[in-house]
């Protein structure tokens, strides 16, 4: 008897529970999510400047790591969780978003000077001729190599080099007995990962996701060049491991003295030019992105942009927030506090005709080629039909992506051949799309 | 004990204990020492070990970017909370299953154990329409309901265990004595099951405490606990593993601190059952 009297008590209790809820906000607090880079952390130190100049709106952060936060935002706009009103999205999500009336349309302040914004990166987030996001910092990729290597070897580093030129160098420069390779690569499987780079390097080799007709193209002869080239390089002149390299692995990589070049976001440059991190800071220079004499460089384009979900309540506040966040006169704020160094680049064209600017960021230039030569709308040398540089915009995509990236990665560790990495690739990415209904 | 533990055999089976002991705790080790570098050192290879310079500078600029205290306090009412509701569900239907089974008690356990057996993110997007139409997401009490519905079979699991060892002859006894009910489960039951009971106690906080699925992926900013804190140290673009590794170490030490003082209690739990 207890027994039962002691469960339906208990009953009681869980359903008393669920019945209390406690979401008490008030009117005016901006929930924003956030990714955890150096740019984004400098913004929260210096929201104060944006309370004080609008007096009746508070912010709270939710900062996750990259692949978290999407999974987080994602659930949330798809189930219109209404639980943020800034979410912080890449422009791989911006088109799509947009696209199923999940994001706000954005309406700047007049002073907000929306052409100002690199023409590249605002393209991305306009669809109809109306701006779903407002982007906060903009990347591309290039190379960054060591002076100090080239030069004793006898090499001289073009500001737009080729190919051949890199992996002739590269195996060069490589002298395994002392941990010195080449060429530091991304290996690690993920179509954020390997798969950025290896579709914005088959581009300049003339390779495509899709064709015309949305038919998957790794069984053409530019996708076996592009991945030959690809795994011959990383086995002769990278790094041992390299197919579990993303990121953070080559920055760690190249900061301590391990690699000649490295490819990767031009976001890195600041990093490995900054004495207080890296061992190499006064020795790194700057390339474009390699090409194959196509037309098209290997170079990708990414931005981190703010856009606000369609289930926020607070359009006027979070619109206020994110004028702010990428406004002219928050690159003079950070600048002011943090050095210009510090602001975050790739946004806006004013910036880059900043002489002080210049001046602080001697890899100013190179990025800036770098994004102007990036076109999410004809991203290679053929026409295709999808938008997106080092991916595709459509919902697909980041399944596909990371299911034909571990395939590659396999390839770079040697335990399935180029022809079996592409061959798999090729049925995968078929399969997934049939399904699709494409 | 029929072979005798000669001194080289014990100093054999020490040595072996303590490799063992010192292999499992490195990865806690290392990110302790970790927390405590640049994020130029922390890097370096070869990693170095104790000599380096010491710096409190990386939990400075987490205090100084996270409301540690926030965080530290959902985590501690999320998973006290969520254990002490699964107990007391647990706790009767234990009881019931052990002492009055009927033909359908094994496949209830089995059935109970089952729901373990799905991937979280299978139910994510049911759980979290509920928790919206509710109105409950980002709160605390949505994430104890949660938590114990998470880790229910395995308390009832364990607590009927326990309770299985309880031979039914000495509650009989006590009846005979002339125990009332309030009596035998007070004086008789309860002693005999308290240890049993803390050890799964102190592993539901445990595991409550480490749950990071659900913990991230329902909440925002007012209810996140020390997942969420964790999380937002990691990143893929940007080297901060000596920050991750203080945030980490931050998140670690007061279930660690509580797992040292109840060890004994944990091992006697563990490895005895209620009754020797």
């Amino acid at each position: 008897m207890t027994i039962r009297i002691r469960g339906l008590a208990t009953g009681g209790l869980l359903t008393g529970a669920l019945l209390a809820t406690t979401s008490l906000a008030s009117a005016e607090t901006l929930t924003i999510a956030t990714v955890n880079n150096g740019d984004m952390i400098r913004m929260q130190k210096l929201t104060d400047d944006f309370t004080a100049k609008n007096p009746g709106i508070e912010l709270e952060w939710v900062t996750l790591e990259e692949n978290v936060l999407r999974q987080r935002v994602t659930t949330d706009i798809a189930t219109k969780g209404g639980q943020y009103d800034v979410m912080t999205i890449g422009t791989y999500e911006v088109p799509i978003w947009a696209k199923l009336g999940w994001l706000h349309e954005l309406s700047m302040p007049a002073d907000y000077d929306v052409d100002d914004l690199l023409p590249s990166i605002r393209d991305g987030l306009t669809a109809d001729g109306k701006l779903y996001a407002a982007p906060f910092y903009g990347e591309s990729s290039m190379v960054m190599y060591r002076t100090d290597l080239f030069e004793a070897a006898g090499l001289d580093m073009p500001d737009a080099p080729t190919w051949d030129f890199v992996a002739d160098a590269a195996r060069k420069l490589t002298d395994k007995d002392n941990e010195l390779y080449g060429i530091c690569l991304r290996g690690k499987a993920g179509w954020g990962e390997n798969m950025a780079f290896l579709s914005a390097a088959a581009n300049s080799f003339g390779a495509k996701w899709f064709d015309m007709d949305w038919n998957a193209q790794f069984d053409s002869p530019e996708w076996n060049e592009t991945l030959t080239f690809y795994v011959n390089l990383m086995n002769d002149a990278g790094p041992p491991g390299a197919s579990s390299n993303g990121f953070n692995e080559n920055l760690a990589l190249f900061q301590t003295g391990k690699c000649a070049m490295w490819i990767d976001a031009t976001v890195a440059a600041s990093f490995v030019s900054n004495p207080d991190d890296s061992q190499v800071a006064d020795s790194v220079g700057f390339a474009l992105a390699p090409d194959n004499g196509l037309g098209k460089r290997g170079n990708w384009l990414w931005a981190w942009t703010l856009g606000i979900p369609a289930s926020s309540e607070k359009v006027e506040a979070a619109e206020k927030f994110i004028a702010w966040a990428t406004s002219k006169a928050y690159l003079e704020l950070v600048a002011e506090n943090e050095g210009w160094a510090n602001v975050p680049p790739g946004t806006r064209t004013s910036l880059y005709e900043n002489p002080k600017y210049q001046e602080a960021a001697p890899f100013a230039a190179m990025t800036l080629s770098s994004i102007q030569a990036a076109d999410p709308k004809n991203p290679t040398v053929d026409e295709v039909p999808y938008v997106g540089v080092q991916f595709v915009a459509i919902p697909e995509f980041q399944g596909i992506g990371t299911a034909v990236g571990q395939q590659f990665s396999a390839a770079l560790a040697g335990q399935i051949t180029v022809e079996q990495a592409l061959a798999n690739a090729q049925t995968l990415t078929e399969r997934e799309m049939k399904r699709a209904g494409y | 004990m029929s072979r005798t533990a000669t001194p080289q055999r014990k100093a054999l089976f020490t040595l072996i204990g303590w490799t063992i002991g010192l292999v499992l705790f490195f990865p806690i080790l290392w990110t302790i020492l970790t927390s405590f570098k640049t994020e130029v050192e922390a890097v370096t290879t070869p990693p170095t070990f104790f000599f380096f310079d010491w710096t409190f500078e990386n939990y400075l600029a987490v205090q100084e970017r996270s409301n540690y205290f926030l965080h530290a306090m959902n985590s501690v009412i999320i998973s006290v909370g969520s254990t002490a509701l699964g107990l007391l569900i647990a706790v009767p239907a234990a009881w019931a299953m052990a002492f009055s089974p009927t033909k359908r008690t094994k496949d209830i356990l089995m059935w109970m154990l089952s729901t373990k057996m799905l991937p979280p993110v299978g139910v994510l997007v049911p759980i979290y329409l509920i928790a919206r139409d509710w109105g409950v997401l980002d709160t605390r009490i949505a994430l104890v309901v949660v938590l114990m519905m998470i880790n229910l079979p395995i308390i009832v699991w364990m607590l009927y265990t326990y309770f299985k060892e309880i031979p039914g002859d000495i509650l009989e006894a006590a009846r005979m004595d002339g125990a009332s009910l309030r009596q035998e489960i007070v004086s008789v039951l309860a002693p005999m099951a308290v240890p049993g009971i803390a050890s799964t106690l102190l592993l539901n906080i445990i595991l409550a405490w480490n749950e990071a699925f659900w913990t991230l992926n329902l909440t925002a900013a007012k209810a996140a606990p020390l997942t969420a804190f964790i999380a937002s140290y990691s990143s893929p673009e940007g080297l901060f593993w000596a920050k991750l590794s203080a945030a980490s170490t931050m998140a670690i030490a007061p279930i660690l601190v509580m797992g040292w003082f109840s060890q004994k209690q944990l091992v006697r739990g563990l490895t005895f059952g209620a009754v020797k």
